[in-house]
């Protein structure tokens, strides 16, 4: 039996690209037992706060990627078999310390790493990533956690193939929360720090807060800022092009 | 790395480590009698793990679910939450605190696992040290056989079977055990561990304990306060 080979004449679709390989690393020590040279698929992260069109984006992202012939899988935070019950609950009481649920979301994070996005990676797949690390890293940083202690507990990640932030006013996400759940989010507007009895108030200083972290750490992580304020189209055709880019090596 | 006497605390931390079966319970037990006997503010911190951590670990050893990676860290997610909800009041309100365990289980526990020792460290190192670290060193074939003379079945991660190191769970357990060991010995130094022969006598042992305790901690410190008399 030969190998079936692609027909002479393409005229009905374009080329299926086969993404290039990549050196790949770990941000610090990594999780053990992983071939780092088997990982051939492409793991893309999309970060930005709730409103910033995130979901919006990974859904034409899939679309897009499946219409070219890619596979994809989607991992996000709270999402792991092992916790995201757990994690749940402990928000809805906030009875757990920062440490404590900091660790317990490392947990969460550890356990898709290691059971979706390398099992992913291995299998050629494109891996998309609602959130990442630096949403927990930021979150844990203006609330006043050592980024000595973040950096090490987190070297266990991969390093992306690219990061997109989705960077929205956070006037403009405001209106976007209201819009979408009428109402504004205990954790999504930093309540648990005591900025102001406000809501309203509180949720805006405190995602200028987590803004300017994002800003102060994307020289160290390198992901790239996109304006989040275009129409969904203009920006999903700078998130295209950066992916393609990675594809094509 | 400080100990929290080093941190200002009016507290103490008083720590017991060792292999399952080394006598460390029982020293630490006839330890916290003895001061309770003497009315001074001690504490016996059991793992008193909050409903929601318990659940979610619980469930990750039942269904088998843990890699090292998870294992190390739902563990240390437990012991955040009793070192911040339980230890640190406490020792704010200046208990001598007694720890049937602390961090020198994962970090001996984690290595034997494969997670890289400077990364498990790292992760602890929010915890103060202990004010004193008693280490029962005891022969590992004595350990064993306290543990497994006629034992219920052993866990599945007690057993260290995730490692792979025998299909037979005791055959894996005294292999895992005895890295630990070694782990422990190795840290022995690092962490002023007071070495203790856990083959001595129980009496001889805790004879050894309290002349320590007495000579390191400042006794009368831990005088419960007395509300002075109503008019």
């Amino acid at each position: 039996m030969k190998a079936a080979r692609p027909p002479s004449s393409r005229k009905n679709h374009p080329v299926i690209v086969v993404p290039k390989g990549k050196p790949r690393r770990f941000y610090g020590q990594g999780v053990p037992g992983v071939d780092l040279s088997k990982l051939a698929g492409k793991l893309i992260v999309i970060e930005g706060a709730d409103g910033s069109g995130r979901s919006t984006q990974i859904a034409r992202l899939v679309q897009w990627l499946e219409g070219a012939g890619h596979a994809t899988v989607q991992v996000g935070l709270k999402r792991s078999t092992l916790v995201s019950e757990e994690l749940d609950q402990a928000q809805q009481g906030n009875i757990l310390s920062h440490t404590t649920l900091s660790l317990f979301y490392a947990t969460d994070f550890a356990d898709q790493l290691e059971n979706i996005i390398l099992p992913g990676l291995r299998a050629g797949l494109m891996v998309l990533a609602d959130r990442y690390i630096y949403t927990l890293m930021v979150r844990d940083m203006v609330r006043g956690m050592d980024e000595a202690w973040l950096k090490n507990l987190y070297g266990i990640a991969l390093v992306p193939d690219v990061v997109f932030y989705l960077n929205v006013q956070p006037q403009e996400l405001v209106e976007r929360n209201f819009a979408k759940k009428q109402a504004l989010d205990y954790w999504e507007s930093g309540m648990d720090l005591g900025l102001s009895t406000d809501m309203f108030d509180s949720f805006l200083q405190y995602q200028a807060l987590v803004a300017a972290k994002f800003r102060e750490i994307q020289r160290t992580y390198g992901f790239t800022i996109v304006d989040g304020h275009r129409s969904p189209d203009e920006i999903h055709a700078e998130l295209r092009r950066g992916i393609q880019s990675v594809l094509e090596g | 790395m400080k100990t929290f006497a080093e941190l200002g605390f009016p507290g103490r931390l008083i720590a017991v480590e060792g292999l399952d079966g080394s006598g460390k319970s029982t020293q630490i037990y006839l330890l916290k009698r003895w001061l309770e006997l003497q009315g001074l503010k001690v504490f016996f911190s059991e793992w008193n793990s909050s409903v929601l951590v318990k659940s979610a670990t619980s469930k990750g050893k039942k269904r088998e679910l843990l890699s090292p990676t998870t294992f190390s860290l739902i563990h240390a997610t437990d012991f955040a939450d009793r070192y911040e909800r339980q230890l640190v009041p406490l020792l704010r309100a200046g208990y001598v605190v007694l720890c049937d365990r602390y961090i020198f289980t994962a970090f001996a526990r984690d290595t034997v696992r494969g997670c890289p020792p400077e990364w498990v460290r790292g992760i602890y190192n929010f915890a103060a040290m202990p004010d004193l670290v008693f280490f029962f060193k005891a022969p590992l074939e004595i350990s064993l056989q306290r543990i497994l003379d006629g034992r219920r079945q052993l866990k599945y991660f007690e057993a260290g079977m995730d490692l792979r190191l025998s299909s037979d769970p005791y055959e894996s357990f005294r292999i895992f055990q005895g890295r630990m060991l070694e782990q422990y010995l190795a840290m022995s130094a690092d962490f002023k561990f007071l070495v203790m022969d856990g083959s001595q006598p129980i009496e001889a042992q805790q004879s050894i304990v309290r002349d320590l305790v007495a000579a390191k901690l400042d006794l009368r410190q831990f005088v419960p306060h007395k509300l002075p008399p109503k008019p």
